[in-house]
């Protein structure tokens, strides 16, 4: 099955990366691209947003003109930052490739249907 | 009891069946959604049928009979479906018992609390939408979407039937276990309703238990659950006088407990805890309660013992209630004031326990008024038509 995993950052992780050192960063960064690396063959697709600030959201209204405004569509403290899609046996395994992220503190999966 | 007895052993010919039957078809379908559909049908026409036609010899292969049939009848345009239920014919259920991924599917920590408990109720246990219903004093229909809803969430999003693997299991054991664990306090002691005590959900906790404990043999917390169970059990009789009124510990007629049932679970606790020397939750409450039920007295239980047990078990799970209850064991322990400090500080200030405790220690070091504005405290607090009898009661004498 195809799941789709979404990354969602909080506004405390957020904090908690514009505070670590370079070598802290760095570290991150690499771990990130361990998971990518180990799950490397059940990846099919992943996409690294860029910055929330950067966001627009355009609202369709029916019989009006559509309402564009500055920001993700949620005005939230957690924003998604990235997404990948794999190709696992069940949900279980999507679980488990989860779990083992090492960035960001919450995930959202997704079947695709 | 309002329920005659000749349900509740109807309740129980269909639930030694119907989870084998589910187990069996979602293995051969590959869908638990269709699978769960035909047993379920075929579960309420035996509900219609037995009482009438009385109990067939064998029940298992009328109700696998009727799921076909009935499998053969709806499943016309799954040719896929028709054509494995058409060559199935009943075998001796002599072989493999799957009920146990049966289970793990139910307990899936993906679906909701309340999706767990009614999925399982129906699905393992064989109860039907009307009987979770009216076990939990819910809508027939808000059961019914939970179902539908829970069964959907299992096949579009993938949840397998299957057994965990190794890294998983103890996460997902201590989930099975939970589920098990609240049918078991919802049916001991309901929050609200008429009947403060539902039976049913009590044995089907007791049920369930007994048969993970038989699927999963060397997993001393499956033990600790079933002994815990029955040793709560077996001083069923004793916990409720004749107008129904809830009789405390203390004041229980301990002659009414069933001792045989005491020694059994003890015994069945003491081989599980040493055979695998890993203690956990259930064990340790499940040690509690068997030195309540040995205890001759109130006057002469174990308290020390008793205080030295909740603190392993806040240990491996901290939590205000546990707490609560180590305090009382405090009391007897040590003293009604050392009892009263260690309830300071408890987050636990909308539960009725907590004032109904603290009003019995005031009571006891002689601060009536203080009591009496406690034990108000608690009876707002509570939806429980036994508990709010006792502090009623209570109430009235001061």
């Amino acid at each position: 099955m195809k799941y789709v995993l979404m990354f969602v950052e909080t506004e405390e992780f957020a904090k908690e990366l514009e505070a670590m050192g370079d070598l802290d960063r760095e570290n991150a960064y690499a771990a990130v691209g361990r998971w990518f690396a180990e799950n490397g063959s059940k990846i099919t697709h992943h996409t690294h947003l860029a910055p929330v600030h950067t966001a627009t959201t355009m609202r369709l209204r029916r019989g009006e003109e559509p309402m564009v405004t500055d920001g993700p569509f949620v005005e939230g403290k957690e924003v998604v930052t990235g997404f990948v899609e794999v190709e696992v046996a069940d949900l279980d395994e999507a679980l488990k490739m989860a779990r083992s992220w090492p960035a960001c503190p919450i995930v959202e999966i997704r079947p695709v249907s | 009891m309002t329920e005659p007895d000749s349900e509740q052993a109807l309740a129980r010919v269909v639930r030694d069946h119907a989870g084998r039957l589910a187990a069996s078809l979602v293995s051969l379908l590959g869908d638990f959604s269709a699978a769960e559909d035909l047993v379920q049908d075929a579960v309420e026409t035996a509900l219609r049928r037995w009482p009438v036609e009385g109990v067939p010899d064998r029940p298992d292969a009328w109700l696998f009979t009727v799921a076909r049939r009935r499998g053969l009848d709806v499943m016309r345009r799954e040719t896929n479906y028709r054509a494995k239920l058409a060559q199935l014919t009943w075998v001796e259920p002599a072989r493999k018992d799957d009920r146990l991924r049966l289970i793990f599917t139910c307990c899936h920590p993906a679906l909701s609390r309340e999706a767990r408990v009614a999925l399982t109720l129906r699905v393992v246990c064989g109860l039907s939408t009307a009987q979770i219903a009216a076990a939990f004093l819910l809508p027939e229909t808000t059961v019914a979407q939970r179902l539908t809803r829970a069964k959907r969430k299992i096949t579009e999003a993938g949840i397998p039937y299957r057994v965990p693997d190794a890294d998983d299991l103890p996460e997902r054991l201590d989930g099975a276990l939970a589920v098990i664990y609240l049918l078991f306090n919802e049916g001991y002691l309901s929050s609200g309703g008429a009947r403060a005590h539902a039976r049913d959900l009590v044995d089907d906790a007791e049920w369930l238990a007994s048969l993970l404990a038989g699927l999963m043999p060397d997993e001393p917390e499956v033990a600790g659950l079933l002994a815990l169970i029955r040793l709560h059990r077996a001083r069923g009789a004793a916990r409720f006088d004749d107008r129904e009124q809830l009789v405390l510990l203390a004041d229980q007629d301990r002659g009414l407990w069933d001792h045989e049932a005491i020694g059994a679970a003890t015994t069945l606790l003491v081989r599980a805890a040493r055979a695998h020397r890993r203690p956990g939750p259930y064990q340790l409450q499940a040690a509690i309660a068997a030195c309540h039920a040995e205890a001759a007295s109130f006057e002469s239980t174990d308290w020390v013992q008793i205080v030295v047990l909740y603190d392993m078990l806040l240990h491996l799970a901290p939590s205000p209630i546990t707490r609560l209850h180590r305090a009382i064991a405090v009391r007897y322990a040590v003293s009604p004031e050392a009892a009263l400090d260690e309830l300071k500080g408890l987050d636990l200030e909308n539960h009725a326990l907590l004032h109904a405790t603290r009003a019995d220690l005031l009571r006891a070091l002689g601060r009536d008024a203080e009591a009496r504005e406690c034990d108000e405290r608690a009876l707002a607090l509570t939806a429980n038509p036994a508990q709010q009898a006792l502090l009623e009661e209570r109430l009235s004498w001061n």
